[in-house]
């Protein structure tokens, strides 16, 4: 090689025009422009090859890619007349749903722009200062601690006024819907009342503390003309929205168990929540926060974690377990299940509480050859999924989605025989943000679909579901039609909760009477 | 005939053919995983640098922390290393403006190799296929190129044989 040049030479100057360049010199200059050739055909095989494999996935499950539809439908709406809010409840919750729907405190906003500075990636404030305006005003506050209300009057705006009782709040002209965020002790009597003063009502869950109070709250919404919404946020998460495409288009075979389970391990989520230090009888109405419940001597610890009793509270399954349950009836249409057992007990929080930090209950589906499995605990964070098991496939939801083909599976067989589907990987993932689902074909896409990392940014906007939720009631109130957690559903809500409640308190297995529609 | 001797000759190493054909194979194999590596983060619409981004660990983390704070930043960074592994991967193999390349290479990959050392007390939640420890792929191939820098080829087989035996001519 080292002769090279003076060869070259030799042959360049055999060329008509010197200094021109030679055959050789042309020949060594492009000599490895073959490769990008065997590159691109490599590429277009590879390309292909994956391609077709999608394809024939997407058409044996007859499944579209795109993001759910459902979800612009309400949001594309622009916001109509303005709708006059009051706000029953300013604890936690309450200011949390304040938020959503446009109305921050401006110590929060304070304490989120300084979080932001710290951190660059915390998005907190921007995403609520990019939330869209719902075209609302609150005319009420009402809450029977004084400094909650205060709170209360500084986030919700100029328009506010405080409110002793609440009954005074519904007998109000200038609100036309409350938001009951109180314990929920509270609900059934203010959702009543609320009805039959004509305020549309958005209540969180559980939607009563006990079954007889379950009546009386659908009775009083069906004879009045208001818009009921239940507070199950996740009925405006695109991946339950993608996951009930997914369990009608029968991608996972038949489904004879779906798990689901909570898993917290912090005081925060085991209900023991901060005592305010100013609070005291002096600032409380503890006679109008018993309300409904027993007579009992004033308690720092029961006004505020009230969720730890079942004079107030409904324990794990009214808390918790109904985000999942509704989830599930979201996604597969369950209804009330036939028969419900439960067990649990106070393991691990023995603060005087008496609902149980861990718990089970079994739902069973004979019409429908399915259980349904809830387990919960407080003291340890271990993550469980919620889980559909179907005989060709199982599917996980939860931010994302992921759906994996069963080994066994008689419907995928053939696909797997042939290679096509790949029981290593799941079939395939969905996260919020992302503009469709795909079939993922490395390890390294699903290490990142999986954490809904990959599509933050390209997504476009992040949306709260809670903003969603609510507007979705306000649109509702504006153009009519059914809410996404309408009074039906609150219905099968509130029995399959209160199933499992009974169930776990008197040690029994307890069923549900389709006919009389009661509890037995 | 000292005046037919081209620019690119005059700086050419004397390699023997072995050593030729060796470091032409190495500048493109790496040229294709350059290539591929940016040609299939063009292909796929849902890829981001901000997973990679978020894992970075190390004395420049917190600056590739700020960059994934703004879609615009990432919009750019995404760009760049897109286009940059494409422009890299095609100059290695087809030999053109090969030392830029070759450079450029480095400082990319060097740009990798601090976002995600595989130090002592460093762990990421990215799958890897092997074992690392201080040395991994990245650096290995940091040094590939720097052989290939110091060992040009272009000149020889590739495409700078003729642009720069085009400016000798115009010169």
């Amino acid at each position: 090689m080292s002769q090279e040049p003076k060869e070259n030479n030799k042959k360049t100057g055999e060329e008509p025009d010197e200094g021109s360049i030679g055959r050789r010199d042309l020949l060594k200059g492009l000599a490895t422009i073959p490769v990008i050739g065997v590159f691109l055909y490599s590429l277009f095989k590879k390309r292909s090859y994956d391609k077709r494999i999608k394809k024939s996935i997407f058409e044996e499950l007859g499944l579209s890619r795109e993001a759910p539809a459902v979800l612009p439908k309400y949001t594309m709406k622009k916001p109509g007349q303005l709708i006059r809010l009051g706000i029953i409840g300013f604890g936690g919750r309450g200011e949390a749903l304040v938020r959503s729907s446009g109305f921050a405190h401006p110590d929060w906003i304070e304490k989120k722009k300084k979080d932001a500075l710290k951190n660059k990636r915390d998005k907190t404030l921007k995403h609520f200062l990019e939330q869209e305006d719902l075209n609302i005003v609150y005319n009420g506050v009402c809450d029977v601690f004084d400094i909650r209300a205060e709170r209360g009057l500084a986030t919700a705006g100029k328009s506010a006024k405080r409110y002793i009782h609440y009954q005074e709040l519904l007998a109000s002209k200038d609100i036309d819907a409350v938001i009951i965020a109180t314990p929920d002790h509270w609900h059934a009597r203010m959702v009543i009342d609320a009805a039959k003063a004509g305020k549309h009502v958005y209540v969180e869950k559980c939607m009563t503390r006990t079954v007889d109070e379950v009546y009386r709250v659908v009775d009083a919404v069906k004879k009045s003309n208001i818009v009921f919404q239940l507070g199950h946020q996740g009925r405006e998460a695109e991946s339950y929205i993608k996951a009930r495409e997914i369990m009608k288009k029968n991608i996972l075979g038949k489904v004879t168990l779906v798990v689901t389970s909570t898993n917290r391990n912090d005081p925060n989520g085991a209900w023991v929540y901060k005592i305010h230090k100013d609070a005291s009888p002096k600032n409380i109405d503890w006679e109008q926060f018993l309300g409904p419940a027993p007579r009992r001597p004033f308690s720092l610890e029961r006004f505020f974690r009230w969720r730890c009793w079942y004079d107030y509270g409904t324990g794990l399954s009214g808390d918790l377990f109904t985000h999942e349950y509704d989830a599930v009836n979201q996604i597969m249409d369950l209804g009330i299940p036939r028969s419900a057992v439960a067990s649990g007990g106070i393991y691990f929080f023995k603060d005087g509480r008496d609902v149980p930090d861990v718990y089970q209950v079994v739902y069973e589906y004979p019409d429908k050859d399915l259980t349904l499995v809830y387990s919960a605990t407080l003291a340890s964070e271990k993550r469980r999924g919620k889980v559909f098991m179907g005989h060709d496939a199982s599917m996980e939801v939860g931010g994302s989605l992921t759906v994996t083909v069963d080994p066994r599976s008689t419907k995928y067989k053939k696909k797997i025989e042939e290679g096509i589907i790949d029981l290593s990987l799941p079939l395939f993932v969905y996260s919020p943000g992302l503009k469709g689902i795909d079939v993922v074909t490395s390890a390294t896409e699903k290490y990142f679909a999986g954490r809904g990392l990959m599509y933050t940014f390209r997504g476009g906007k992040i949306v709260d579901t809670t903003h969603l939720h609510i507007k979705n009631w306000l649109d509702c109130i504006r153009n009519g039609g059914k809410t996404s957690c309408n009074i039906d559903l609150g219905f099968q809500e509130a029995i399959t909760a209160h199933m499992g409640t009974i169930s776990y308190r008197e040690g029994r297995k307890v069923y549900w009477d389709p006919v009389k529609q009661k509890i037995v | 005939m000292q005046k037919e001797i081209t620019l690119g000759q005059m700086d050419l190493p004397n390699y023997r053919n072995v050593q030729l054909t060796i470091l032409v194979i190495l500048r493109v194999l790496i040229g294709w995983h350059f290539l591929y590596e940016g040609v299939v983060k063009l292909l796929s619409p849902y890829w981001s640098s901000v997973g990679y981004l978020l894992e970075a660990k190390g004395i420049f983390s917190g600056l590739f922390n700020w960059i994934t704070a703004s879609s615009t930043a990432i919009r750019v960074v995404d760009f760049l290393n897109i286009w940059g592994l494409i422009a890299i991967g095609l100059g290695l193999i087809l030999g053109c403006l090969t030392r830029a390349a070759s450079i450029a290479g480095i400082i990319l990959l060097g740009l990798y190799y601090v976002a995600n050392p595989p130090f002592v007390g460093f762990k990421y939640s990215f799958p890897t296929e092997g074992s690392y420890l201080i040395v991994n792929k990245n650096l290995i191939e940091i040094f590939a190129l720097a052989v290939l820098t110091v060992f040009p080829t272009g000149k020889i087989i590739g495409l700078d044989r003729l642009i720069f035996y085009k400016k000798k001519s115009a010169g």
